[in-house]
């Protein structure tokens, strides 16, 4: 060990980095590997099986297609919010900044109850939309708009520092050349704000795929039409099918690992590209 | 040089609306709904004994996690910081696992260690201690979904912060402990308190986790948000708001510390 480690006059490496790994295998590893331990238990066939029944497979076109769509809106708007909120001022706008973290700090249940409440047919929002034949709570609608809730913050947060510390004299160089104010914007800062965008957009879209209790409120939870598959692998384990809620488990969660691989990846190829 | 007028003002009639509807909306009916029936029910909604139960398991479950995050937190952020090691970027990646995992999945594990079914379960039935649907379970998930909270707040600032501080204290003559105390902690505080209040904020609200592991039994296994859960299905509507509503007000509390630490933080630049 001493051979790998630079020396270091500061102290405590030994108690702090052992104690950090005793924590994470205790609270993490060991329980994870429970989970991929007991998916193992199941045959190959079964396995597959499991994770394909048409049931398990609505569940993940509502899931992920939802999120998507969602983290889409998220990307739109929070950027436009962000630049908003960076570059203009107007009256509220530091209350606005602040409330972006609500969906942070809200616990999902409360959030669960009040989208279901606003967007039901005799709610604030719902019933605005009743008369025209639009319903959203208890359809996927719902769960569309509970995702957006609360990926809201991701792309806002992500994308705000980076328009703080542009510097103004590449958008003025820019005008100094003629470019009008769209062209600078499309050719000159969306690229640079591009990769936060991303990042966002993927923090969003990791959020809403695992996300439960926002949205089995507004959701219908009905199998194959709003059923989310985190209440899915929840429903299993109520019928102590723990191999089967194991199977979906690990391919949700290989799922999020290879999507955050993507991302990061997009970043890293988008990055090179805007470096100057 | 800047936009026209009347897109900047589009652009900010729109993001406000957006804004407006999905964050300002359910703020409002959050507190609207809870006191749709009066003060009276609302009282006695939050000072019935369910309530009064569910309030003590939360607020025991945050006093047990936040503590022992907080001093994870310092550990891993000290040898992370401080140290040069290989596997640095796995440990840092390991503590962000929680945000990856749905919840569900977070508290089922913790059933498939320590369930009937489980790896202990049965050691753990034959000598009479329970886990799973029961306190201690809700204890377990509440640590694991909010570990990574103070670490990640302290990680990134103590390495811009840099080795020279502390190694400046030793040099002078400094131990470990003093260097900690007097020349660490007064440079992360701002961190560490925002990181305490969103780790206390998650611990209290977490609701999927707990919801595999606890047991739902009323009085007994349940947190707020899960009694919030049950007085919703029952459609005792204004009780239930009653009750989440006092979640909301922490949620602002979180907020307006937030952004005081945000201004603190400024200010020190």
């Amino acid at each position: 060990m001493k051979s790998v480690i630079k020396h270091n006059v500061i102290p405590g490496f030994g108690l702090t980095l052992g104690y950090t790994i005793l924590y994470l295998s205790l609270i993490v590893i060991i329980p994870l590997s429970a989970l991929f331990f007991k998916a193992a238990t199941l045959s190959w066939t079964d396995f597959i099986t499991a994770v394909t029944s048409p049931r398990v497979v609505a569940s993940y076109r509502i899931t992920f297609g939802a999120a998507l769509a969602a983290a889409v809106i998220n990307a739109i708007f929070g950027l436009l919010a962000a630049w908003v909120l960076v570059r203009y001022r107007f009256p509220g706008r530091k209350i606005m900044d602040a409330l972006v973290d609500l969906p942070f700090a809200l616990p999902t249940a409360v959030a669960g109850i009040t989208l279901a409440t606003v967007y039901a047919p005799n709610g604030w929002i719902g019933k605005w939309l009743e008369p025209h034949g639009i319903k959203i709570a208890y359809t996927p609608l719902g769960i569309l708009v509970a995702m957006i809730f609360i990926g809201l913050p991701f792309v806002v947060r992500t994308v705000q520092p980076v328009l703080e510390a542009m510097e103004t004299e590449i958008e003025e160089a820019s005008a100094c050349l003629g470019a009008n104010r769209f062209q600078t914007f499309t050719r000159v800062l969306f690229p640079t704000i591009l990769p936060s965008v991303l990042t966002g957009f993927s923090l969003a879209f990791a959020r809403a795929v695992g996300e439960y209790g926002s949205i089995i409120f507004i959701a219908g939870n009905m199998p194959m039409v709003s059923e989310i598959t985190p209440l899915l692998i929840l429903t299993k384990l109520e019928q102590y099918d723990y191999a089967g809620a194991t199977a979906i488990a690990s391919v949700m969660l290989m799922a999020s690992f290879s999507m955050l691989l993507v991302i990061n990846l997009l970043q890293k190829s988008s990055r090179r590209y805007v470096e100057y | 040089m800047d936009e026209p007028w009347a897109v900047r003002w589009l652009m900010i009639g729109t993001a406000l609306l957006f804004l407006g509807l999905f964050l300002l909306i359910p703020l409002a009916a959050v507190f609207s709904q809870a006191l749709e029936k009066g003060l009276a029910v609302y009282l006695s909604a939050i000072s019935e004994p369910d309530a009064i139960s569910a309030i003590q398991l939360t607020v025991l479950a945050a006093a047990i996690s936040v503590p022992l995050n907080l001093i994870f937190g310092i550990m891993a952020a000290w040898a992370i910081a401080k140290f040069e090691f290989p596997g640095k970027s796995l440990i840092i990646t390991l503590i962000d696992l929680p945000f990856t995992v749905s919840p569900i999945i977070s508290g089922m594990v913790y059933v498939l260690i320590f369930g009937l079914q489980g790896w202990i379960g049965p050691w753990l039935y034959a000598h009479d201690i329970k886990i799973i649907f029961a306190v201690p379970g809700v204890i377990l998930a509440t640590i694991f979904v909010t570990f990574p909270f103070i670490a990640r707040e302290l990680i990134p600032l103590m390495e811009s912060q840099g080795r020279e501080e502390e190694e400046a204290a030793l040099t002078l003559g400094a131990g470990g402990l003093q260097t900690f105390f007097r020349v660490t902690l007064p440079n992360i505080k701002w961190a560490l308190l925002y990181g305490v209040i969103l780790c206390n904020a998650r611990a209290m609200g977490e609701f999927g986790a707990v919801s595999v592991v606890s047991g739902h039994i009323r009085g007994s296994t349940n947190t707020i948000p899960l009694h919030v859960e049950i007085l919703y299905n029952e459609y005792n509507f204004a009780a239930a708001f009653a009750v989440a509503s006092l979640l909301a007000m922490l949620a602002l509390v979180t907020l307006a510390v937030k952004s005081l630490v945000g201004w603190k933080m400024r200010e020190e630049t």
